[in-house]
């Protein structure tokens, strides 16, 4: 590409999403100032310290951002198979070269720093998944072609789970938001998002009985909303409504009865007429499908089935096999123990860091909580409670609205891409963005499990900030091609 | 075309992203603007105060001679948090405990009220300088573990005890009382270290540290903003004479009983002795609990400061305060005689007396310490129905004459503990004698016995009143505060219901005793003395008292003296007041009185505690048998009679009687579980008493040397109205 089309690249980028990146960079910038403050070496531009060194990571992120702008879009495109191998080549390795580092082997040290492969290998995935579904050909209903693109997802989340770095191998889940984007049908997400309700619910009120009954609040809650999910399905993805009413009235009618005889007359388990119920919907699916010949009356059968089993199954784990340590962490983050000693020592001491913040915040390295390492991974992942403590709830509540507005520029910008490839790829960052936002804060504000991933732009460490810089910047550049790119298209075919 | 299908679809991920969001937000408000509780937590979390000891104040004598001051010491402190992989056995070894113990420190601080894991807690105190130095040298081996710098009281002599009192950790009852302490800070517990706690301890400051998450200090809270230095203690400058203080604890050696003098004309305390005493140096440091525990068990009771706190009859010291009376009163003229035919007899009643010419007016009767002058003197006032309507308002007025002089009320002197000792009042006589009583029952009160009991601080405030010819000055022991002051009410004059002129007829006879009378021993060559003997009759050997003063005009020491079970007055307690007065006017001790100072500290009289404690265990023993003896008797006698009968046969035996006759017109007053075996013992034993031993919770003594002492502790604690 010649200077002046890369001219006409500069005036056709997105100076808006360039801004709101800059933005939260510097914020983050003071923000790890603040966490990492050292009463010993108070100068921040120190290199001793670690604000010092992420303001060099920060010149080098920019460095790199106006590097990745030079390099054409037919680029990334055409080496992101080789990066993706290449990638996944690396992360295997990394969990033979990498020393030891807080029980997980995901840092490789070169010299004086460590990168963190991981955080990397973010694009070239989503590359690769921009690619594969912009082939020619490419339909998400057909069973292999979605067969292969969950493995190019699956297959760096496993070996993230071999360097046992468990939180970043979860963030590779935030590419099936980019799978419905592009038509993967919501039912799967709706059986992730009914399962979680199933764990939380079963839980959390597990240990609560009806008054003057023999019945379990979370069991007889998450068998009823088995049976509700199921009639849902039912009535979305099956055409027979009439046998769905039939099936609804009959199991409601008989739980709604077996609840009223258990409260007035004799106490019993009303969950094991539930259980019945389910049965025989179960039952009553399987012979719809066969009677219509359908083979979605199985899923609903099958997730029916499952539901159940997912729940007993969870209760058997939790109850049985966990160990206690374990136990009491979910116990903890449901809200139905309270451990501020043990496990939930983070979550509160983060609490009472952002807590004690007030609306305005105790000013800028004032934070004593987060400055006196009362938050453990206070300059990492638990960045956010420096931002709570030093600037309040204006500056907290203006770090989340800033976040919004990038994601949903994001969407914007997405959603403008000429073809199936730039929108896959940008819904890919969009949605790892969305994804670290909300397992990050959700953490540090005691809302989410603590999953250790960072907060992007605002978490210490040069790797993630690269990687965030990276996956960005790539996807501006394609965005700024979006008209030439057209041109040189239809001028090749 | 794919796009079209699933275009929807932006909306969905916008909206969890906007859902996410406003979410988080609404949490955001909840945790920082609903409630200011993190706010809290982040303050206990991160700010450490760490308080900074003030010195506490020096205590010098009247002559600037420094008594107590302060040493430095060790606490060892510990963060139950912060502990990690401690060897223990090392540690324990480091610091000479046993593993035991160890347990039972970290238990104990587990159990304390306010323990936090997070916040260092005393685990041990006063460590000396080399112990503390070899821990030192290890500490950073025994993470959690922290060393915090205190003092120490240290005493440069070994006398004084009583007074300079001790110091020692607070109880939650003085942090509940006063918000000042916190646990582990010290506080005086006895003596002028309790009584002027406010002044000695100064003020303790704070420094407001940030502290982080492991407990390490990184630097003041707002640059120092909130800090606040520590205000030394005052020095108190005491009005004894350590010189005097010193003799006289000689002179007392193996006796129990007081010896105070005052500066009359200033109420000034120049020594105030109170025997047995002990070692106020071994109440400081990690030795006193055991110290303490040692003393509270001795039988002889040393931790009883008897100067102020012992209650004794006056005997015939308390004859002065009648002369005054009769004579204010008008009962009596310097020139009115009464008869003594060896005591006062007078219709079956008789009150021995010694030998002397007779009949005497006041000074003659007082120089040879005459009964029966003063019981007819009493008798005479409390009969006299022409000037009071009834024996109840002549007693009423001899009381209010007693309490002018500082009798039956606590003088108020600045050390804590006083007692008040006991004036008898006619409402007292009405309850006890059951309204039937005359100036015959009470008589004995005209010289000092009966009812009447006084600390020897008191007496010897009445030496000071006369040496001043009528008023006195509360007796304080504190002359000076530095830098603060001292209370008024130890400088106020208190005037006593008699007249000037009066006191300068009962001063000669004072000075009559002295000359030719029963205190010839006080008398020297250097310096004019007045004296009072007094030989106190109890259930035990007489108890040898002496009142005086010197010189008879400008007086500049008034003393009491009172050895317990002594004898006559003139065994000990002339010559012991004669000494002191020596010591104080002179200065010094001739060689003559040095050698006698020798004598009488090598004449002990009093026994043991191990002595005291085999004859108690023994009769515990014998009353023990008898009970049993007693009980296989009512068995005996039980099994014949009906069940019926045996419950309530069997709750009379062991409760005391409810209407007890017997004990109450012998004085008695007992709570002990076992009265019929208490009341066994008492007859063959103690056949000259005339009062018994009241077995108190505290102490359950029944011997003669200490039953005085015990005696006036019942009355200590009897309803009192003078």
């Amino acid at each position: 590409m010649t200077e002046e089309s890369n001219k006409g690249i500069f005036q056709s980028l997105d100076w808006l999403t360039i801004g709101i990146y800059l933005i939260l960079i510097v914020w983050g910038w003071f923000s790890v100032c603040g966490a990492s403050y050292d009463f010993n070496n108070p100068d921040i531009l120190s290199w001793e310290n670690r604000s010092g060194k992420q303001m060099v990571w920060l010149f080098c992120s920019v460095g790199l951002a106006v590097m990745l702008l030079m390099i054409e879009k037919q680029f990334y495109i055409g080496s992101s198979y080789y990066l993706y191998i290449m990638m996944m080549v690396l992360l295997a390795l990394t969990i033979v070269i990498a020393p030891e580092t807080k029980g997980s082997r995901s840092w490789i040290p070169i010299g004086p720093v460590k990168l963190q492969p991981a955080e990397f290998a973010k694009f070239a995935v989503a590359l690769t998944l921009a690619r594969y579904m912009d082939e020619h050909g490419f339909r998400m209903d057909n069973t292999r072609q979605f067969l292969h693109v969950v493995g190019l997802i699956m297959l760096p989340i496993a070996i993230i789970i071999g360097e046992k770095e468990t939180g970043s191998a979860l963030v590779y889940l935030s590419f099936f938001l980019v799978l419905y984007r592009e038509g993967m049908t919501g039912a799967f997400l709706f059986v992730a998002f009914s399962f979680i309700v199933y764990f939380v619910v079963g839980i959390k009120f597990g240990e609560e009985f009806i008054p003057d009954m023999p019945v379990s609040v979370g069991e007889f809650s998450v068998l009823l909303l088995i049976q509700l999910f199921t009639i849902g399905m039912g009535y979305s993805y099956c055409p027979d409504k009439q046998a769905i009413t039939i099936m609804a009235i009959v199991t409601l009618v008989a739980t709604g009865l077996a609840f009223l005889f258990s409260a007035f007359v004799i106490p019993f388990n009303v969950c094991v007429i539930q259980v019945i119920c389910l049965c025989l919907s179960f039952a009553f699916l399987i012979f719809l499908a066969f009677y219509e010949r359908l083979l979605n009356y199985v899923w609903i059968g099958l997730f029916c089935v499952c539901s159940a089993g997912f729940y007993f199954g969870s209760n058997y784990l939790i109850n049985n096999i966990m160990q206690p340590h374990q136990r009491i962490r979910i116990e903890v983050l449901l809200g139905t123990k309270e451990d501020p000693a043990g496990a939930g020592y983070n979550v509160n001491q983060a609490k009472i860091a952002i807590g004690s913040g007030g609306l305005e915040g105790k000013g800028f390295l004032k934070g004593t909580q987060t400055k006196l390492k009362y938050v453990p991974e206070q300059d990492t992942d638990f960045i956010f409670c420096t931002v709570g403590e030093e600037e309040g709830f204006i500056g907290s509540a203006g770090v989340l609205v800033m976040y919004l507005l990038f994601i949903l520029r994001l969407l914007a910008l997405a959603e403008r891409q000429p073809d199936t490839m730039g929108r896959v790829y940008g819904y890919s960052v969009l949605c790892i963005f969305l994804f670290h936002l909300f397992i990050n804060v959700g953490m540090v504000i005691g809302l989410t499990p603590v999953i250790g991933i960072p907060l992007p732009f605002f978490s210490y460490g040069g790797s993630s900030l690269w990687g965030f810089t990276i996956l960005l910047f790539i996807f501006l550049r394609m965005d700024a091609e979006r008209h030439v790119k057209d041109e040189t298209r239809r001028g090749g075919g | 075309m794919k796009e079209q299908d699933f275009g929807y679809r932006k909306y969905v991920l916008g909206g969890i992203a906007l859902v996410i969001v406003l979410l988080y937000i609404a949490r955001l408000a909840v945790l920082q603007l609903a409630s200011d509780e993190y706010a809290g937590s982040a303050k206990s979390n991160a700010l450490f105060n760490n308080v900074l000891y003030p010195s506490r104040g020096l205590v010098y004598d009247r002559n600037g001679q420094l008594l107590v001051y302060n040493q430095p010491t060790y606490d060892i402190m510990v963060v139950t948090n912060e502990i990690e992989d401690l060897d223990t056995l090392d540690f324990c070894h480091t610091i000479n405990i046993t593993r035991k113990e160890f347990d039972k420190k970290m238990r104990s601080i587990r159990n304390l009220k306010g323990y936090s894991r997070y916040t260092q807690q005393v685990f041990s105190t006063q460590i000396s300088g080399e112990e503390m130095a070899i821990l030192q040298e290890k500490l950073f081996r025994y993470r959690g573990f922290y060393i915090r710098k205190r003092s120490m009281r240290k005493y440069e002599y070994s006398y004084g005890a009583h007074f300079l009192g001790d110091i020692g950790e607070v109880n939650q009852r003085e942090i509940d009382h006063d918000e000042y302490y916190q646990s582990g800070d010290y506080i005086g517990k006895n003596g002028v270290e309790r009584s002027y706690e406010a002044d000695l301890r100064g003020e303790k400051g704070v420094e407001v540290l940030l502290r982080d998450s492991r407990g390490r200090v990184q630097g003041h809270y707002q640059n120092g903003e909130f800090d606040r230095k520590p205000k030394p203690g005052k020095d108190i400058t005491l009005t004894i004479d350590s010189e005097l203080q010193k003799l006289g604890e000689r002179l007392m050696e193996g006796k129990a009983g007081a010896i105070v003098a005052i500066e009359p004309s200033t109420g000034e305390i120049l020594c105030l002795v109170s025997s047995p005493t002990f070692d106020p140096r071994r109440m400081a440091g990690k030795e006193r609990g055991r110290y303490h525990a040692e003393l509270y068990e001795d039988l002889n009771r040393p931790l009883l400061n008897r100067a102020i706190q012992g209650v004794y009859p006056p005997g015939s010291t308390f004859k002065i305060s009648q002369g005054l009376t009769f004579l204010q009163e008008g009962v009596i003229t310097t020139s009115t005689p009464y008869p003594c035919s060896r005591g006062f007899r007078f219709k079956g009643m008789k009150v021995g007396c010694h030998g002397h010419g007779a009949p005497l007016p006041l000074i003659p009767a007082i120089a040879t310490s005459c009964n029966g002058f003063f019981c007819w003197g009493l008798y005479h006032m409390l009969n006299d129905r022409s000037k009071y309507k009834t024996i109840q308002d002549a007693m009423t007025t001899w009381k209010d004459y007693m309490v002018s002089m500082g009798f039956g009320y606590k003088l108020g002197v600045d050390l804590p503990g006083e007692a008040r000792g006991l004036i008898p009042n006619a409402s007292y006589y009405d309850k006890n004698y059951k309204n039937d009583w005359n100036a015959l029952s009470v008589i004995s009160i005209a010289i000092g016995q009966g009812e009447v009991c006084l600390t020897p601080l008191q007496i010897a405030n009445m030496g000071a009143t006369v040496a001043n010819r009528g008023y006195y000055i509360t007796p304080h022991i504190v002359k000076e505060v530095k830098g603060g002051h001292i209370a008024d009410s130890l400088t106020k004059k208190h005037y006593t219901k008699v007249k000037k002129e009066y006191y300068d007829d009962v001063a000669l006879g004072m000075r009559r005793s002295v000359l030719g009378g029963t205190c010839k021993k006080a008398n020297n060559h250097w310096y004019e003395v007045c004296g009072k003997t007094g030989t106190a009759q109890n259930k035990g050997h007489d108890h040898s008292a002496f009142m005086g003063f010197a010189p008879m005009n400008n007086p500049k020491i008034a003393v009491a003296v009172y050895v317990e079970n002594g004898g006559w007055g003139a065994t000990y307690g002339v010559p012991f007041g004669a000494l002191i007065m020596e010591q104080y006017i002179n200065g010094k001790l001739s060689p003559a009185s040095e050698a006698q100072v020798q004598k009488f500290q090598a004449r002990h009289i009093l026994r043991p505690s191990a002595e005291l404690k085999a004859i108690k265990e023994r009769k515990d023993r014998e009353a023990k048998a008898r009970e049993e003896a007693k009980k296989a008797r009512n068995d005996s006698l039980k099994q014949s009679k009906s069940v019926d009968a045996k419950a309530p046969k069997d709750l009379k035996a062991t409760q005391p009687p409810k209407d007890s006759k017997d004990l109450k017109d012998s004085k008695d007053l007992k709570d002990s579980q076992d009265p019929k075996a208490v009341k066994d013992s008492k007859i063959p034993k103690d056949s000259k008493a005339s009062k018994t031993v009241k077995e108190s919770a505290e102490s359950k003594v029944l011997q003669p040397t200490d039953s005085l002492l015990l005696d006036s502790l019942k009355q200590q604690q009897k309803p009192k109205q003078p």
